[in-house]
């Protein structure tokens, strides 16, 4: 008899692909989403790549190294993101720069591509460093607006949310290659990081 | 409504219906966003046939050689062709990429071809020195007003899935049949090699 299980992967992939092929335009940067500023913080952490794909690479790294990392990583981000952003939004003015931004990509993405044995207190530092540096920027671009602190809470849940999932998911892999498909995703956020790197000196 | 009486591939090809339905806006003209970044980023890699043959390449000759090259050779290209297109950024001058992109076609497909079997270091050696030509073609072409961040990831994204499409095809190396396809394979890409170094060289 056959196993109807059997079929669903590729059954699920081309309905994700389907659905992928009608994605609507991404409007990044909103101004509002219409549902208060905590809605607002955290869309507007969901519409950054800029900050999503460090926090991953991070989460994926500790996840990685075991579930104690997940959970250093899983509280110590959030906070320093918080602590940034609360820097920041006390903050006149600060002008991201691009070489800071792929010196992330080039430092996260190689230690997972590598599989890096870092030490817990490394990533520790790791996520304390990232956090600050993010969140103080993000803490910048809200300073405008009265309700800027409840659009940093809601940004903090989303990177709250994001390290928990991901970093879950990577410690759960036993398969040798689905590890190796995180650490392959860890050298494209490392290349993209190499790419960032040049057009920042193009662009100077 | 008994849906058990439909078959999965049935449902999803209703459903495919259903969200074709919802017809978006066609934006004839590029535009200035970060989407578009992705987009053309994730476009250049697989609109040129020259990089789109090595880059399969690479996957086909790591499915024959089995692991670890399997993932180290996909592995190396994009970082190693991500160093070249930072150089081409950059503005650092490589002389001879479209000589190197061509035979980088040729050595991969007959590395194909002949089945060999390098130490694994060297594999990615050869690998990764091509890849520089790959890299800075890409980095020396790139379109001015371009989102930085997401050109460079739809780009490195790009060239990841045209190595895991020459993986997958080269999953059939555990067949006899397969072994042979491959082989095949590995000399259509060499005649592709061979037509862009002739018109390099013309």
């Amino acid at each position: 008899m056959k196993n109807s299980s059997q079929s669903r992967p590729p059954l699920y992939g081309f309905v994700i692909f389907t659905f992928a092929m009608c994605a609507l335009p991404a409007d990044a940067h909103l101004n509002t989403t219409g549902m208060g500023p905590f809605y607002d913080g955290l869309m507007h952490f969901l519409m950054s790549p800029e900050d999503i794909v460090p926090v991953l690479a991070l989460a994926l790294l500790a996840g990685l190294r075991g579930a104690n990392y997940g959970r250093r990583a899983l509280f110590t981000l959030p906070v320093a993101w918080l602590l940034g952003g609360l820097a920041g939004l006390s903050a006149l003015t600060a002008k991201p720069q691009p070489f800071v931004a792929a010196a992330w990509f080039l430092l996260l993405g190689g230690l997972l591509a590598a599989d890096a044995k870092v030490s817990l207190r490394v990533t520790t530092a790791l996520a304390a460093l990232l956090g600050l540096y993010h969140g103080y920027l993000n803490g910048i671009g809200m300073g405008q607006f009265d309700t800027a602190a409840v659009a940093l809470l809601g940004l903090v849940f989303a990177v709250f949310v994001l390290i928990a999932l991901a970093a879950a998911f990577v410690v759960r892999l036993r398969a040798h290659w689905a590890r190796i498909a995180v650490r392959v995703a860890g050298s494209w956020i490392a290349a993209s990081g190499l790419l960032m790197l040049g057009w920042a000196v193009r662009t100077r | 409504m008994n849906m058990r009486r439909y078959s999965p591939l049935a449902r999803a090809m209703a459903l495919t219906v259903f969200v074709f339905l919802f017809a978006q806006m066609a934006f004839a003209h590029p535009q200035k966003g970060e989407a578009v970044g992705f987009l053309t980023g994730f476009r250049h890699p697989i609109s040129g046939l020259d990089h789109v043959l090595a880059m399969v390449a690479v996957g086909l000759w790591g499915a024959q050689l089995g692991a670890p090259a399997i993932w180290v050779l996909p592995v190396a290209f994009p970082m190693v062709m991500a160093f070249g297109g930072m150089l081409g950024l950059m503005g650092v001058p490589l002389p001879g990429t479209e000589y190197g992109i061509a035979l980088s076609a040729i050595l991969l497909g007959a590395a194909v071809l002949f089945e060999v079997r390098p130490p694994l270091g060297i594999a990615a050696a050869l690998v990764g020195f091509f890849a520089i030509f790959h890299g800075h073609a890409h980095g020396t072409e790139l379109p001015p007003g371009q989102s930085a961040l997401l050109y460079s990831m739809g780009f490195v994204i790009a060239t990841g899935c045209l190595h895991a499409l020459g993986i997958g095809i080269g999953t059939v190396h555990r067949w006899a049949w397969g072994q042979k396809l491959l082989r095949v394979a590995g000399a259509l890409v060499v005649i592709g090699g061979s037509f862009f170094m002739w018109k390099a060289v013309a």
